[in-house]
């Protein structure tokens, strides 16, 4: 009885995902084949920085979904409080670790990219800087909506974080922008440069559709094992 | 008004009954200053171009030591369903608990700094300034702090977590903060830095005791 | 279901109370009637949701189906209202531990918006045996006084509608004597009380619900 207003969406989600998974993966593995031969053989290195700039074709698209997720996770937390609607909870435990892994992907990757330029695995650019506080904003998510035994709580508590952290994105960015132009005000030291020629932006946007259809896919995914995940729980507690 | 000012005064009186939980946290402000010219080498110079960034770093941390008492013993003696049952607004109580947090933690921090400071080489103009800014810049640390405290209530390692939820949202005011007193010695901006200071604990005093609120509701439940 | 065939009009009305807690369905389909002067027992085996329904009760809890009525309003059409209307006793005393027995009570008053009157204090204490312990942190105390302390801070506020969780918990038989009266009295003034209880209060006109079925 208990477990019957819990499945009410669920359910339907369920019914969703089976139908669109199969056919949502297939997209998505022949989007990645197409974008990486795209990206790694068809494009022409960059006359600047030779065949590094490659990179950037997995970097952009992680940084930009990673912080698309963060709003995601925003938008969710608004619909777990004001509606009360019970996947959104899961939806978000699921998307989490997802954002969270785009993101260090995303610090990965420009780490890497930075290194032929700037000499070093790590500089305190602003792009990166803030990156690393996304990062950090996302464990915290992952950790608090984990850190209670009632995972309801966990899960609302985590909503408020995501909420007030979303308000607190760009407000951060203009920090860290602040920072970085006080501290070091000549250089440029903009990943990518100046501008992006037409032969590496088509293949830069087939990457940041497919990453998000990789995103999407694995959320869907995860959700519906938060939801098993939950349905176990619910059952041991009824039992 | 009458229940904000009861509260604040009943959190400030149960401080002066315990006095040392402040002397605590304004000692570990000074060690954790002392301890950055013994790794780093007292030279002189040196130290007076960090001391603003370093001073904003300890008070930090300094203030989050106490957070995590800040609801946590309510909760467990049961004020806190006191508190969630009073007839007036909780974002209030949520800012009165906050105050008290900060002229226990916030004020003290903006009077001893400036005199670490001036250990640290630093002249007089900008121990002032270093004054300034926490005393404009703190109000925000405690109501970031208040939310990670009232987000990790009852939650396993809950100090831990709060340290790690409250951090990166008080980057912006350290970051203002620590530059504005910086700028002071090399150029204008100091009164620009300031106001940004002011405006983000505007924008935290808008904001902050409504999610404080949501997450003690959460807490009660 | 409690039966008001005969009896004045309700001032609390509950109808189709339910409750879900971690996933749990605690209780459904409550309802009941509670009038000036009257007390309701809620009784039922731990775990059967009398804490629950008084935390529900006091919207400390949400519910998810069912209705609370004042006098015919909703209420949580006006929260601070109803808030302004319930006195709360639950399982924690609700005491600072380093504020003194007539501190506490006097804050508790604050808190509520209340005025501090000293004689309605000093009834309180006096009605609880706590004169002699009045000036003594609540810290001192034994767990019965504290439990009496936290009685005499409910006596002392002017609220209508109390909700009592265990009141009897750690009281020897004279403080148990002493609710008693207490609460006869705010019952004779027309106030309504609802008390979660194991052990019976033995009280004239007392209705019980029992939980947990």
């Amino acid at each position: 009885m208990a477990t019957l207003h819990f499945l009410a969406n669920p359910a339907r989600f369920r019914r969703f995902s089976q139908r669109v998974l199969p056919a949502l993966s297939v997209a998505t593995a022949v989007a990645f084949a197409i974008g990486l031969y795209w990206g790694l053989v068809i494009a022409p290195p960059d006359y600047q920085q030779g065949d590094t700039v490659r990179i950037m074709f997995l970097h952009v698209p992680a940084a930009t979904l990673a912080m698309a997720g963060y709003v995601l996770l925003a938008l969710l937390g608004a619909s777990l409080l004001v509606w009360r609607h019970p996947l959104a909870a899961l939806m978000a435990r699921a998307t989490a670790p997802i954002g969270a892994t785009y993101t260090a992907i995303g610090l990965i990757t420009g780490s890497l990219w930075g290194r032929p330029m700037w000499g070093t695995y790590w500089v305190w650019d602003a792009r990166l800087t803030s990156f690393l506080l996304l990062f950090f904003l996302y464990l915290g998510h992952i950790a608090l909506s984990r850190a209670y035994d009632n995972a309801e709580r966990g899960d609302k508590a985590a909503a408020i974080l995501a909420l007030v952290g979303a308000i607190n994105v760009p407000i951060i960015k203009f920090s860290v922008d602040w920072w970085n132009t006080l501290h070091q005000p000549a250089s440029i030291m903009r990943l990518g440069g100046p501008s992006i020629d037409p032969s590496l932006l088509w293949p830069l946007l087939w990457m940041m559709a497919t990453l998000a259809l990789l995103f999407v896919l694995l959320v869907l995914l995860r959700t519906d094992t938060e939801i098993d995940r939950r349905r176990l729980e619910l059952a041991e507690l009824n039992a | 008004m009458s229940g904000f000012t009861a509260l604040v005064a009943r959190d400030l009186k149960l401080v002066w009954r315990r006095p040392g939980d402040v002397g605590l946290v304004l000692a570990f402000f000074i060690v954790a200053t002392v301890l950055f010219p013994l790794g780093i080498g007292p030279e002189s110079n040196l130290l007076a171009r960090i001391a603003g960034g370093v001073l904003w770093c300890a008070a930090l941390f300094a203030s989050l030591l106490s957070l995590d008492r800040l609801f946590a013993a309510d909760y467990e003696d049961g004020t806190l369903d006191l508190l969630l049952l009073a007839p007036w607004p909780l974002e209030l109580a949520a800012l009165a608990k906050c105050a008290a947090h900060w002229i226990v933690t916030g004020l003290p921090l903006a009077i001893l700094a400036p005199v670490m400071g001036g250990a640290f080489g630093l002249e007089l103009r900008s121990q002032g300034a270093l004054a300034l800014t926490l005393l404009v810049g703190t109000p925000a640390l405690s109501l970031i702090g208040g939310l990670a405290a009232a987000l990790t209530l009852g939650a396993r390692r809950g100090g831990a977590l709060l340290a790690l939820l409250a951090l990166p949202l008080c980057v912006p005011t350290l970051i203002f903060g620590a530059s504005a007193v910086e700028v002071l010695v090399t150029g204008e901006g100091f009164a620009t830095h300031l106001a940004i200071l002011a405006a983000l604990a505007l924008v935290s005093l808008a904001t902050l005791p409504w999610a404080i609120a949501a997450a003690l509701r959460q807490a009660g439940e | 279901m409690v039966d008001r065939r005969g009896m004045a009009p309700a001032f609390l009305d509950v109808s189709g109370l339910s409750c879900r807690r971690g996933g749990r369905r605690v209780f459904e389909g409550l309802s009941f009637g509670l009038g000036a002067g009257e007390l309701l027992t809620l009784t039922g085996p731990n775990g059967s949701g009398k804490t629950t329904l008084l935390r529900a009760l006091a919207l400390l809890v949400p519910s998810d189906a069912g209705a609370i009525q004042w006098r015919g309003a909703d209420v949580t059409a006006d929260r601070e209202a109803w808030r302004k209307r319930l006195g709360w006793l639950g399982h924690q005393e609700g005491l600072k531990a380093d504020l003194s027995v007539r501190e506490n009570i006097s804050i508790a008053c604050r808190l509520r918006g209340e005025s501090v009157h000293r004689n309605r204090i000093d009834e309180a204490l006096a009605a609880f045996d706590l004169v002699r312990l009045s000036h003594r942190p609540a810290r001192t105390l034994s767990a019965g006084q504290r439990r009496r302390a936290a009685l005499a801070r409910l006596v002392a506020g002017e609220a209508q509608v109390w909700l009592l969780d265990e009141p009897f918990n750690a009281l020897d038989a004279p403080s148990q004597a002493a609710l008693r009266d207490v609460m006869e009295t705010h019952i004779e003034d027309g106030g309504l009380a609802i008390a979660a209880t194991h052990v019976s209060l033995g009280l004239r006109g007392a209705r019980t619900l029992e939980l947990g079925k």
